[in-house]
């Protein structure tokens, strides 16, 4: 059995053997990863069945085709993404070359959560391997199922001296932490990422930190009230409301709460039925420490329950949950709630919603219903948030061509398609000047005096770039 | 009092004033004033500081914050616009883009050797940003320092952009503030305690820190015109710059050229008698005089090597690899030559090492040069000359493993401080398209969906508008035209039906 250290010696030295760099070798091994997934297609809808209680449909959609969209963008575009960009020059360097070049960092650390213990393991790794590193690949244990078949298929597909799996708790984390990687993604919460930085700090790494965070949901003005709920119901209790992206609370007027409510009766009705523990649509809670967390909180909140309330300890389930009544220091409002309780908090106005929204933590999402555009507006101006998304819920991030990330308390850095591959990719400034016009140089050299100095200006000057060229 | 001045800057974030771009540019323009205005003040506290004659300061440190204040000015419309990026079919009808935003308050801590450079470029990308910025300048460079506490508040709004002024436990209260994203240039080693204090409120940092970069000179390159180039940067500002060639790697049969080359250059810019010379640089303090005068023992020097209170210039030949010279950065006007037998044996010493803030490679074979360049790593490349890449704004500037992390200079400075917010803007009609999505599912409904969201992107920007309509035109020009040839070459005269009316 290999320690961790000489896990991370061996992924050094065969980054350092060059082997990651040349692109037919990151697209193979993006091709292999492609047919991981999608031949034991059935054996991950289990396995994130037993850890999740995941239905097909999600599963689906939110872990298996996610990550399948995500490696055709990479195929697809990564020899255009590897070309080194050539940039405007000035009069003293026109004649030279002057480029980035997209380099690998080289052995980075992917460490993944539990509530999509695929999708938030394989996203990263997509760009990891794009990008040209190694990485080794830590999958959380909470969902250890999934835990289990990563460390078994990865190897039997990937490279095994490039991408390594390794398995562990808090402890095996730590430790693992004291090693140097030239790159820490992190995907979790905020206690755990201040450990990650501090332990990046030692080595300078660079870190991308993907937390979570109370994602409001602010319906406000004229807007179809059934559309909303819909949308709301669905993005809030997908996956039991368990996403960082989940709608965690909702901001309203009075008078909307009173439509909104048997709307989202009725839509909760639609999709699970009026027992919403036998239908196959419904996630279960991840642990026990979990379910009793969230039970925790609904007990201690001074909400009233509307909606649902029913729970079950042996079967992790809650029904989605709805309480009125909640005050902004209400024990539902302390934390990310991360489970499928949906608090509605009134406020009287436009400005007061914003200010409500604004005395939080800077939130990884943002969600606003209206069909009035100057509502959408004027909140996504007064407010800052990872992401924004008006009239629906968790969609934002299934776009490629868009940054997912936080701000603030949410995180920093983001990935998916381009953006994921620029996180692991190290910019290189690059000009390749010639031995001619040393004359020229001569402008700089001591020693000095004033019409060297004004030519040199000029020659310098960001303007003398456009006109003769 | 740190804290105070913080607090006010965040309030001063806070009441919105800093968001429409008219009080950014004006911002922007009081800079700009204020460096043009006071440049003989400026020239005098550098030369207190650091001994720069009136010729250096324009050089080295105004003309780059010139230049990145101008270049804001003419495109922070552009560069604060939203960006459009491609869609797909399930998003075909929204608005889909990426809209780059303020931070909050950012903290700069400046470093000694170019005082003004490495504060006020960092400043020009913050407020251009649209972030109140907290600028905390080095206390080594105490007459630079105290200059830009009584200049910026006459220039620049007093709350968003406070100076703050002291040494290490200033520095160390202020760590311990929130803020939302920090900027830092200066040495490895103080870095990380920049990081680990940052880490505590997860903040994000910028770090631009220093190593030994090194600089290979190949034996069939232009050895007098290397030479001059990499004494220019190694000897400016006394040697106390990031990005100086730290040391000089090349074969033993062109190192007695290449000392040669040196002296004849060093002559050429400082006379014999550099002390004198009013282009010569000091070293900043006492403490690093004595720092880079231990490092010199045990040698003897080839080139100069004399030295008082103030500094002379010293070239070394011979250096071990594994000498106290060249375990850290030098930042000094010492100039060690280390011996390699070739250019696999240079690629190897350099990727033994720390990854440096800047490679330079003297070479001109271009395989060769490129083959270096794909086999090392280095923050930035400079080939044939040094400290070239850091003078073009278009290039980002930054250092990569123990160097440092994150970018600036012209836009890079704007991105790096902003926060990219994802923007996705849907309507409530058309709700039956999205009911295949909502539980209970099945296998038909699931199926549209995924077929939805698997579609390739679709660019729906305006160039990709205007060459699909162009190519669409040219298309059916083309067709026009193959069918005209078609039939005239099948017999029909088609212009004779025009002709004919004429002539009869």
């Amino acid at each position: 059995m290999e320690t961790q250290s000489q896990v991370v010696a061996r992924l050094r030295s065969a980054f350092g053997s060059g082997v990651t760099i040349p692109v037919a070798f990151r697209l193979n091994q993006l091709s292999e990863l492609m047919s991981m997934i999608t031949d034991n297609e059935e054996q991950i809808l289990v396995a994130l069945h037993k850890d999740l209680g995941k239905p097909k449909f999600e599963a689906i959609m939110s872990e298996v085709d996610i990550v399948v969209n995500e490696l055709h963008h990479a195929i697809a575009n990564l020899s255009s993404w590897i070309q080194p960009d050539y940039v405007s020059k000035n009069l003293a360097t026109k004649l030279d070359d002057c480029f980035v070049r997209r380099e690998a960092l080289g052995v980075v650390l992917i460490i993944g959560p539990w509530n999509y213990p695929l999708h938030l393991l394989l996203l990263p790794l997509v760009s990891a391997i794009a990008a040209g590193n190694c990485a080794a690949i830590k999958p959380s244990e909470v969902s250890a199922h999934t835990d289990q078949l990563m460390a078994e298929l990865i190897p039997k597909y990937l490279s095994q001296d490039c991408y390594t799996v390794v398995r562990g708790g808090a402890e095996e984390t730590t430790t693992l932490l004291l090693n140097r990687f030239d790159h820490i993604f992190y995907t979790g919460s905020q206690t755990v990422a201040r450990i990650i930085l501090q332990a990046a700090a030692v080595h300078l790494t660079p870190v991308t930190l993907e937390l979570g965070g109370k994602c409001p949901c602010f319906i406000y003005g004229r807007v179809n009230i059934a559309a909303a709920a819909r949308r709301l119901a669905w993005s809030k209790f997908f996956n039991a409301g368990q996403s960082c992206v989940a709608p965690d609370y909702v901001l309203c007027s009075p008078a909307t709460r009173d439509a909104l409510l048997p709307e989202l009766r009725q839509t909760l009705e639609e999709f699970y039925s009026r027992d919403p523990q036998t239908s196959p649509d419904l996630s279960r809670i991840v642990s026990a420490r979990h379910w009793t967390r969230l039970m925790a909180l609904l007990k201690r909140s001074a909400g009233e329950v509307v909606l649902g309330g029913e729970s079950d300890q042996q079967d992790k389930y809650i029904a989605p949950t709805v309480l009125v009544g909640v005050a902004e220091d209400d024990a539902l409002m302390a934390e990310e709630i991360f489970g499928p309780i949906l608090p509605i908090i009134t406020v009287e106005s436009l400005e007061d919603g914003i200010a409500f929204i604004n005395r939080q933590e800077k939130p990884l999402a943002l969600y606003v219903f209206s069909d009035e555009a100057a509502v959408v507006n004027t909140v996504l101006e007064k407010t800052s948030s990872g992401g924004f998304c008006s009239n629906d819920g968790i969609i934002h991030m299934c776009l490629p061509t868009l940054p997912f990330g936080g701000v603030g308390a949410s995180g920093f850095g983001s990935y998916h398609g381009r953006w994921g591959f620029e996180t692991f990719s190290h910019r290189r400034a690059v000009m390749l000047r010639g031995w001619t016009l040393e004359r020229l140089n001569g402008l700089r050299y001591p020693p000095y005096r004033e019409d060297k100095l004004s030519w040199l200006r000029w020659t310098m000057s960001a303007k003398s770039s456009c006109s003769i060229m | 009092m740190e804290r105070q001045a913080v607090q006010r800057a965040k309030e001063a974030f806070l009441s919105g004033r800093t968001r429409p771009l008219e009080f950014r540019l004006q911002q922007l323009h009081a800079l700009q004033r204020m460096i043009t205005e006071k440049e003989a003040e400026i020239s005098t506290a550098l030369k207190q500081d650091l001994n720069r004659s009136q010729y250096d300061t324009p050089l080295l440190e105004l003309i780059g914050i010139e230049n990145e204040i101008k270049l804001a000015l003419e495109k922070l419309r552009e560069w604060a616009a939203p960006r459009s990026v491609e869609r797909s079919l399930f998003t075909i009808s929204d608005e889909v883009y990426v809209q780059p935003e303020p931070l909050g308050v950012v903290l700069i801590i400046g470093a000694w050797n170019y005082p003004w450079a490495v504060t006020l470029q960092p400043l020009v990308g913050a407020i251009a940003a649209g972030n109140a910025a907290v600028v905390k300048p080095s206390e080594l460079s105490e007459h630079s320092s105290l200059l830009l506490q009584a200049l910026l508040p006459r220039y620049l709004d007093k709350d968003l952009y406070p100076v703050v002024t002291g040494g290490v436990s200033e520095t160390q209260e202020l760590l311990r503030l929130r803020f939302d994203h920090v900027f830092y240039t200066g040495s490895s080693t103080v870095g990380k305690l920049v990081m680990a204090a940052a880490a505590r409120h997860l903040t994000p940092v910028t770090l631009e820190l220093g190593g030994k970069s090194p600089c290979y000179i190949d034996k069939d390159c232009e050895i007098r015109v290397a030479c001059r180039r990499i004494t220019w940067g190694k000897f400016v500002n006394c040697g106390q710059t990031c990005i100086a060639p730290d040391f000089i790697l090349c074969e033993p049969c062109i190192q007695g050229r290449v000392v040669e080359c040196l002296r004849l250059t060093l002559l050429e810019f400082y006379g014999a008698d550099p002390k004198s010379s009013p282009d010569y640089g000091r070293i900043i303090n006492k403490h690093h005089f004595s720092r880079i005068m231990g490092l010199m023992e045990g040698y003897t020097p080839v080139v100069g090597g004399q030295s008082d209170a103030s500094q002379r210039y010293i070239v070394l030949k011979d250096v071990p690899p594994h000498s106290r010279l060249m375990q850290e950065e030098i930042f000094g006007p010492l100039l060690p030559i280390v011996t390699v037998s070739d250019m696999d044996d240079a690629i190897r010493f350099v990727n033994e090492r720390e990854k440096p803030l800047a490679l330079y490679i003297f070479c001109s074979d271009k395989k060769a040069t490129k083959r270096m360049i794909e086999e090392t790593s280095s923050g930035g490349v400079t080939v044939n000359d040094v400290m070239m890449h850091y003078t073009l704004s278009s290039l980002p500037f930054g250092g990569v493993g123990e160097s440092g992390m994150g970018h600036y200079h012209g836009k890079h400075t704007f991105d790096q401080l902003s926060h990219q917010r994802a923007c996705l803007i849907r309507s409530l009609r058309m709700e039956n398209v999205n009911l295949a999505r909502y539980p209970p599912q099945d296998r038909r409904r699931a199926r549209k969906v995924q077929m939805a969201l698997r579609s390739p992107m679709i660019d729906m920007s305006k160039r990709t508008f205007v060459w699909a309509v162009t190519a669409t035109i040219i298309g059916v020009g083309l067709f026009i035209t193959l069918l005209v040839i078609l039939l005239i070459a099948s017999g029909l005269n088609c212009t004779c039906w025009y002709w004919r009316g004429f002539y009869n």
